[in-house]
């Protein structure tokens, strides 16, 4: 038994493990057409070529990528999401001194659940978020009646596929992803950026006044914070000198320094990044618009902002996806500045050449992605709002001079050979 | 902005105009719960009235009924045991800290806090548990009554205060962390909704919006009713160079709640152990009576006149909110859209009051 490096669960990747999936069930379906042509005749000439073009290559491809991305969307979407949205109520609760959601499966009213010597409210909540899902579905959605209605309709699209664009590129380890881009991180970056569109077309198009301001708010706000985010990835590239995610964190498995028998990694917030680190975390909170700089739907002035307007599973995906925006941002945040995957222990036994993934990469992704949402969260339910000119004045004034400060060091850095 | 916005603490409407952010102009609209409380009180006896006057405000109940019973008091010309007089004091700090708590936990979330109005209502709890204990009902007490207060203590009740200021003593430190220690709370607060002490006092701002322009004003001190001129307290006045704003006002009332528990056991002290806590007042009364009170948000003034009659032949209501409401436009005017919340948050509204 040998000790390997760190390693993913899904190897090699994502798309492999897929195609055996999609394999086996293109298998299935060829024994069964190959019984219906033994049975039928007449039948068996069309069936063998169908099951024939059914195992082609480009079909077989096809496949695997719809039932990879069906992964990758219930996985952001399903896990993810849910479980950080729970953490978050979870975790506001006892920052405010109660429970919180408690609500536990017991509480389903259909067989095997209805059994009346559980407890119904004595859970995690766990499913709260479902149940939530469930009945927005059931709401009706409403059109305000002087709203554009195309526009309005399009602009939930707009951000929901634009939230989503962001996973494509977005790896979870060395094998859990879709694509490989060599400019993964402009890539996600572009995809992240491309929200505040959609939220400028809901503000406008509800033609509310709360709407609107929210909706101006929030442009200014994000275009704002867009330019020391693309400063700090700027000093960050002279560090990498690639775009690649996969290099970047590769770049960053390995110890910086030793103290005793504690490695510290060689993660770029340590180095001379770590001005960059700061900037490129506040402007994400910012672009994740949440409490310290939530104004575009500061509910106290604006109601709920560029939100205002939507009812039912419309308003649901806009309120969901801002928790899948803060996700992407911290797995960004973590790929870029806190090692990635690489874990602090690399303990792989390899057994018959099979390497065996105790603690894979995918737990050690989760946990640095989590552990930010955490502190997102944390930070959130304890500082008010600010507001829109101070938000404008730290974003203009503040954080592009240190980014711009923050690109001087990575150069330096870069000259200096540090 | 109103009647039905988050930001408004009850039934009003504030019309803002704004140029982009800035508001250039503003105007309270009100009258939405008005429910003519001075013409339903011409046909109630006197006594029955008190009920009336703890709706006034359902967030201070026991100080607007004690301004009624004050005023009616003058007119009859009773003669109130001193044992009362103490138990009124106390009854007026518990309802005044309970309603602090109250407006600091409204004032959280118009900045964005959420935390700070679940930590400040979980404090409240304690003091309304005092207050139930005390008089029955954790809303609308209808404890004073003309010529005293309704029941006598219960058993240990001082114990009971002063374990509660105790625990809630602690907690202020935390309520420290929150709010003063946060720079954040600071960037909103400070320099915003200013009014000049001129201006303040031309537009009768009183109560903590007054001090907290830096006027030592304080009722309890300038004419001090029931025992309040035997009680060692410091009116809380603003004491920086330029007052006025939120921030003052904020640092105003939250250093109250601490002066409050202090006048608490103050007068646990100093009060007779035993002796009469109501005398039996006179069915009929002629003349008039006047009352003007610290209410919790500012001067409480009540004026009952009486023409031998069982009920009141006129009663006249000051409303320090409503003063102070007329005021606010001045205080909105330059400030960011954002800051109407956080400007009329500071200044503690309460509808009920203000619309009579």
């Amino acid at each position: 038994m040998t000790h390997g490096g760190s390693h993913p669960l899904l190897a090699p990747n994502l798309f492999e493990v897929c195609k055996v999936l999609t394999l086996a069930i293109l298998g299935l379906v060829d024994v069964i057409l190959d019984g219906l042509g033994g049975a039928i005749p007449p039948l068996a000439d069309p069936l063998a070529g169908l099951s024939g073009f059914l195992l082609s290559p480009l079909i077989v491809a096809l496949l695997t990528w719809l039932i990879a991305m069906t992964v990758m969307l219930l996985w952001a979407t399903l896990f993810n999401l849910l479980t950080v949205m729970w953490i978050e109520r979870k975790l506001y609760s006892r920052l405010q001194d109660r429970y919180g959601i408690m609500i536990s499966i017991w509480s389903l009213p259909f067989w095997p659940f209805n059994r009346k010597d559980r407890p119904t409210h004595k859970g995690t909540g766990y499913l709260q978020n479902v149940a939530d899902g469930v009945k927005l579905l059931q709401k009706e959605n409403i059109t305000p009646a002087t709203a554009d209605g195309a526009m309005f309709h399009a602009s939930p699209v707009l951000i929901a596929s634009s939230t989503l664009m962001i996973f494509v590129a977005l790896p979870w380890s060395s094998g859990f992803y879709i694509a490989q881009l060599e400019f993964g991180l402009l890539f996600v970056l572009a995809a992240f950026s491309l929200a505040p569109f959609g939220i400028l077309v809901a503000g406008w198009s509800a033609n509310n006044k709360y709407t609107l301001v929210g909706g101006m708010r929030a442009a200014a706000q994000l275009m704002a914070y867009e330019i020391p985010m693309i400063l700090a990835v700027i000093a960050l590239t002279f560090s990498t000198g690639s775009l690649n995610l996969f290099e970047i964190v590769a770049q960053q498995d390995r110890p910086l320094a030793m103290l005793g028998p504690v490695a510290i990694p060689a993660w770029y917030a340590f180095g001379p990044q770590a001005l960059g680190f700061l900037i490129f975390t506040v402007a994400i909170v910012a672009e994740m618009e949440r409490i310290p700089f939530d104004i575009p739907e500061a509910e106290a002035e604006l109601v709920e902002g560029w939100t205002t307007e939507y009812s039912g599973m419309r308003f649901g995906i806009l309120f969901g996806f801002k928790w899948l925006r803060m996700i992407a941002g911290a797995a960004m945040i973590v790929i870029m500045y806190l090692g990635g995957w690489s874990g602090p222990v690399f303990a792989t036994p390899i057994v018959a050449g099979v390497p065996i993934p105790i603690v894979p990469e995918e737990a050690w992704f989760l946990l640095k992605v989590w552990f930010l949402c955490v502190v997102f969260i944390w930070i959130s339910w304890s500082v008010p709002r600010v507001r829109i000119d101070q938000i404008l004045q730290i974003g203009w004034k503040r954080l592009v001079p240190f980014s711009l400060l923050a690109v001087l060091i990575g150069a330096g850095a870069r000259v200096v050979g540090w | 902005m109103g009647p039905q916005h988050p930001m408004t603490h009850g039934l009003w409407n504030m019309r803002v105009q704004v140029d982009g952010e800035t508001i250039t102009d503003a105007a309270p609209e009100i009258g939405y719960l008005h429910r003519g409380y001075e013409k339903i009180m011409e046909v109630r006896e006197f006594q029955k009235n008190v009920v009336l006057t703890d709706r006034l405000c359902y967030v201070s109940s026991i100080t607007w009924s004690h301004a009624y019973c004050l005023a009616v008091e003058k007119m009859m010309g009773i003669d109130v045991p001193d044992r009362a007089k103490w138990m009124r004091v106390i009854s007026l700090e518990l309802q005044r800290v309970a309603s602090h708590l109250m407006w600091l936990a409204a004032f959280g979330p118009d900045l964005g806090l959420l935390t700070g109005l679940l930590w400040a209502l979980r404090e409240r709890e304690l003091f309304l548990d005092l207050i139930q204990v005390m008089a029955g009902a954790r809303m609308n007490q209808n404890y004073p009554r003309i010529g005293g207060v309704r029941n006598d203590f219960p058993e240990n009740f001082d114990a009971m205060c002063r374990r509660s200021i105790e625990h809630f003593r602690e907690k202020l430190v935390e309520y420290r962390k929150l709010f003063h220690d946060s720079k954040v709370f600071h960037m909103r607060t400070r320099g915003v909704g200013r009014i000049s002490t001129a201006d303040a006092i031309d537009w009768g701002v009183t109560g903590p919006n007054l001090r907290a322009c830096g006027v030592n004003v304080d009722l309890r001190r300038l004419d001090p009713y029931e025992s309040y001129e035997d009680v060692d307290f410091e009116p809380q006045v603003w004491k920086g160079r330029e007052g006025g704003d939120s921030y003052a006002r904020f640092i105003c009332r939250f250093n109250e709640l601490e002066e409050s528990c202090g006048i608490i056991l103050q007068a646990f002290e100093k009060m007779p152990k035993d002796g009469a806590f109501r005398v039996k007042p006179p069915r009929r009364a002629e003349g008039e009576g006047f009352a003007r009170t610290e209410d919790s948000r500012g001067e409480a003034l009540f004026y009952v006149c009486g023409d031998g009659d069982d009920r009141p032949y006129r009663v006249k209501i000051r409303s320090p909110v409503f003063c102070t409401m007329a005021a606010t436009p001045i205080m909105l005017r330059g400030n960011k859209l954002a800051d109407v919340v956080a400007i009329l948050g500071s200044i503690d509204v309460c509808v009920g009051e203000m619309d009579k």
